[in-house]
C-alpha cells in the first residue's frame, strides 16, 4: 500500500472541498496537516490531565508534568540526541534561532564573524543581523551557485579563525537543496565556531541523527512535522548548551532567586522560562510516534517519488521555470517554479480557485530571490499524505494557467 | 475559464495584459515608490505636476495582476485632475472600477498604488 493510501484516513481536513473541488494541499512545507492521533492526544490531555507543570503538587500537575517531560524523551529519540537534557522546548524554529542569536550575540566582540548563507530563511538572517549590530561583529554569507548549491570554495574561504558562528539551513525552504551539514559542521568545529543548523525543512522529511551530524545546535518546528503550532524544538549539544548563558528569564529557569541575583536551573529548564506549551508538547509526542511508526526512511522515499513526479511534470510544461536542484535524491520535498510572466500570487490564486493550495511569494528568502533575479515563486511541497494524483492535478492546472489571466 | 473570472475580473485581466499607463515618464516632477511587505511587490509612480494639476502619470514595477490593474485604473482616474481631487480617490473607488471581489489577503495589492500616490502628492 502506498504511504498516502495508508495515512490519508487519519487526516480529517483532507476530506474538505475548497471552491467546489476536493482540496489538494501542497503547502506542507509551510505547515503540515495533523493526524487524528495528534488532535486526540491534545484533546485527551485538556479533558483529563491539564494543569501547570513542574511545581504543582497534585495529581493533575504530576500527570501533566509526566506527559510534558515524556515528550522530551520522544524528541531526544527522534533526533538522536545523547541525552534528554539536550532538548529545549521553544515556540518554534524562529524562536529557537532568536534564542540562540540573543544568547550567543552577547558574547560577540568587535571583529567576530557570523557566517550564514544566501539561501537562508529570514529567520536565520535577521536574528544574526541583530546579534552583530552594535557589537562591531560582522555578518557574512556563503553565495549560492549553479542549480542552487552552496559555493563550497567560498564557504571554505569564509570560515576563518574570526568565525564564531556558522548558521545554515539543513534543507532550503525554496530550492529544496539538502546542504552538506556534516562537512559544514566539521569545518566550523575546526576553527572553534559554533554550528547552528536550521532544520525546519529537514526534520519533517529525513531520518535525523544530530549526534552523527555533530552540530552544536539544531532547531526545528513541530507544526511542519504533523504536530501542533506554538512549540519549537531546540537541540543543543550538552557542552554547547552548558556554555550558553540564558538570555531570557522567568519562572522555572532558576534554582534560587535573590533580589539582585539568581542561580540558574539545570538543563534543559534553564532555557524554558514561563509556562511551557504543554498540550503542544503532548501533540508533538503523538506526531513523533506517528512518524516513527511509518519510519522516516519511508517518509523520505515517498516524498522523493512525489518530488520526482512534480519535477518531471512541471518541467515538461512550456513556459514553466523550475528552481533548485533537478535531482530529487539531493532535494527536500519542495518544488519551486514560475509560470511565464504570471506573478506567483496570481498563479496561486488561480490554483486556489481549483482547490489547490500552494505557497507563493518570496518565501521569507528575499536575498535568495534577489540572487535568482525574481520577486518570488510558486512552491508546491509534499508530506506523508500527499498522493501522486494530487501532483498530477497540480501539473494539469499549471498547464492551463497562462491562458486564464 | 469560469474559475479565473471568479478570481480576476475582466477589468483586471484586461488591464494586466494591456496596461494603458505602464511606462516611464520623461519630465516627471514627482516620483514615488512603495513596497508591499507581504509579497515584495514594488510600484514606482512618476508624475508630472503643472501647478495644481496632475498633468501626466505613469507607473512601473514588479507586481501581481491585481496591483498592476489597480495602478493602471488609478492613474487613468487621476491624470488630468487637480491634486486635490487626486488625493480624494478612495480604495472603494478603485474596487468599483476593477469590478473585483478582492479577498482581505490581497487588499494590499489594490491599495499599494493608492498609498504611493498619496505619499507622493503630500510630499510635493
Amino acid at each position: 500500500m502506498r504511504l498516502d493510501e495508508l495515512t490519508r484516513p487519519d487526516f480529517p481536513i483532507l476530506e474538505r472541498r475548497v471552491n467546489g473541488q476536493p482540496l489538494v494541499y501542497l503547502d506542507s512545507a509551510a505547515s503540515s496537516q495533523k493526524p487524528r492521533q495528534v488532535l486526540e492526544a491534545m484533546t485527551r490531555y485538556y479533558e483529563t490531565s491539564h494543569s501547570n507543570v513542574h511545581r504543582s503538587i497534585h495529581t493533575l500537575g504530576e500527570e501533566a508534568t509526566e506527559l510534558y517531560e515524556s515528550a522530551r524523551d520522544h524528541v531526544q529519540r527522534f533526533l538522536g540526541a545523547a541525552s534528554r537534557e539536550e532538548i529545549v522546548f521553544t515556540r518554534g524554529t524562529t524562536d529557537g534561532l532568536n534564542l540562540l542569536a540573543e544568547a550567543i550575540g552577547r558574547t560577540l566582540r568587535a571583529g567576530d564573524e557570523v557566517l550564514i548563507t544566501e539561501m537562508e530563511h529570514h529567520s536565520n538572517i535577521i536574528p544574526w543581523q541583530m546579534a552583530v549590530r552594535d557589537r562591531g561583529a560582522v555578518l557574512k554569507a556563503v553565495p549560492v551557485v549553479g542549480e542552487g548549491f552552496l559555493d563550497v570554495e567560498a564557504f571554505s574561504r569564509l570560515v576563518t579563525a574570526r568565525t564564531r558562528v556558522v548558521a545554515v539551513a539543513h534543507v532550503s525552504n525554496v530550492l529544496g537543496t539538502i546542504n552538506p551539514v556534516r562537512q559544514i559542521v566539521a569545518r566550523a568545529r575546526d576553527v572553534g565556531a559554533l554550528s547552528v543548523i536550521d532544520g525546519a525543512q529537514a526534520a519533517p522529511h529525513l531520518p535525523l541523527d544530530v549526534s552523527l551530524l555533530g552540530c552544536d545546535f539544531y532547531v526545528c518546528s513541530p507544526h511542519k512535522m504533523l504536530g501542533p503550532t506554538g512549540i519549537g524544538i531546540l537541540y543543543g549539544r550538552r557542552a554547547a548548551l552548558d556554555a550558553l548563558e540564558p538570555a531570557r528569564g522567568g519562572g522555572e529557569m532558576i534554582k534560587e532567586v535573590w533580589l539582585d541575583r539568581a542561580q540558574w536551573n539545570d538543563l534543559p529548564w534553564r532555557f524554558e522560562p514561563g509556562t511551557p506549551p504543554v498540550a503542544e508538547a503532548i501533540g508533538l509526542a503523538a506526531a513523533i510516534e506517528y512518524l516513527e511508526k511509518i519510519g522516516m526512511s519511508r517518509v523520505a522515499e515517498h516524498e522523493r517519488v512525489l518530488t520526482r513526479a512534480a519535477l518531471d511534470a512541471l518541467s515538461a510544461i512550456p513556459d514553466v521555470t523550475v528552481y533548485g536542484p533537478r535531482n530529487p535524491e539531493i532535494k527536500g520535498a519542495v518544488v519551486a517554479f514560475n509560470v511565464a510572466d504570471l506573478h506567483p500570487h496570481d498563479a496561486a490564486a488561480l490554483l486556489d480557485a481549483e482547490g489547490i493550495a500552494v505557497r507563493a511569494g518570496h518565501h521569507c528568502a528575499q536575498p535568495l530571490m534577489r540572487h535568482l533575479g525574481i520577486i518570488g515563486t510558486v512552491r508546491a511541497s509534499f508530506s506523508v499524505y500527499t498522493a501522486p494524483d494530487e501532483v498530477a492535478r497540480l501539473a494539469r492546472a499549471v498547464s492551463g494557467l497562462k491562458s486564464m489571466l | 475559464m469560469t474559475t479565473a473570472a471568479g478570481v480576476y475580473s475582466s477589468v483586471i485581466r484586461e488591464r494586466w495584459r494591456r496596461p494603458r499607463f505602464r511606462g516611464v515618464l520623461a519630465g516627471a516632477t514627482v516620483t514615488a515608490e512603495d513596497v508591499n511587505p507581504l509579497c515584495g511587490d514594488r510600484i514606482r509612480l512618476a508624475l508630472r505636476l503643472e501647478g495644481p494639476m496632475l498633468a501626466e502619470a505613469r507607473f512601473t514595477g514588479d507586481s501581481c495582476a491585481i496591483c498592476a490593474a489597480s495602478a493602471d485604473v488609478l492613474l487613468e482616474t487621476v491624470q488630468g485632475k487637480s491634486v486635490t481631487d487626486a488625493v480624494a480617490v478612495t480604495t472603494e473607488d478603485l474596487l468599483a472600477i476593477l469590478e473585483a471581489d478582492i479577498r482581505p489577503t490581497r487588499m494590499k495589492c489594490v491599495t499599494l498604488p493608492l498609498s504611493a500616490l498619496k505619499a507622493a502628492l503630500h510630499a510635493s
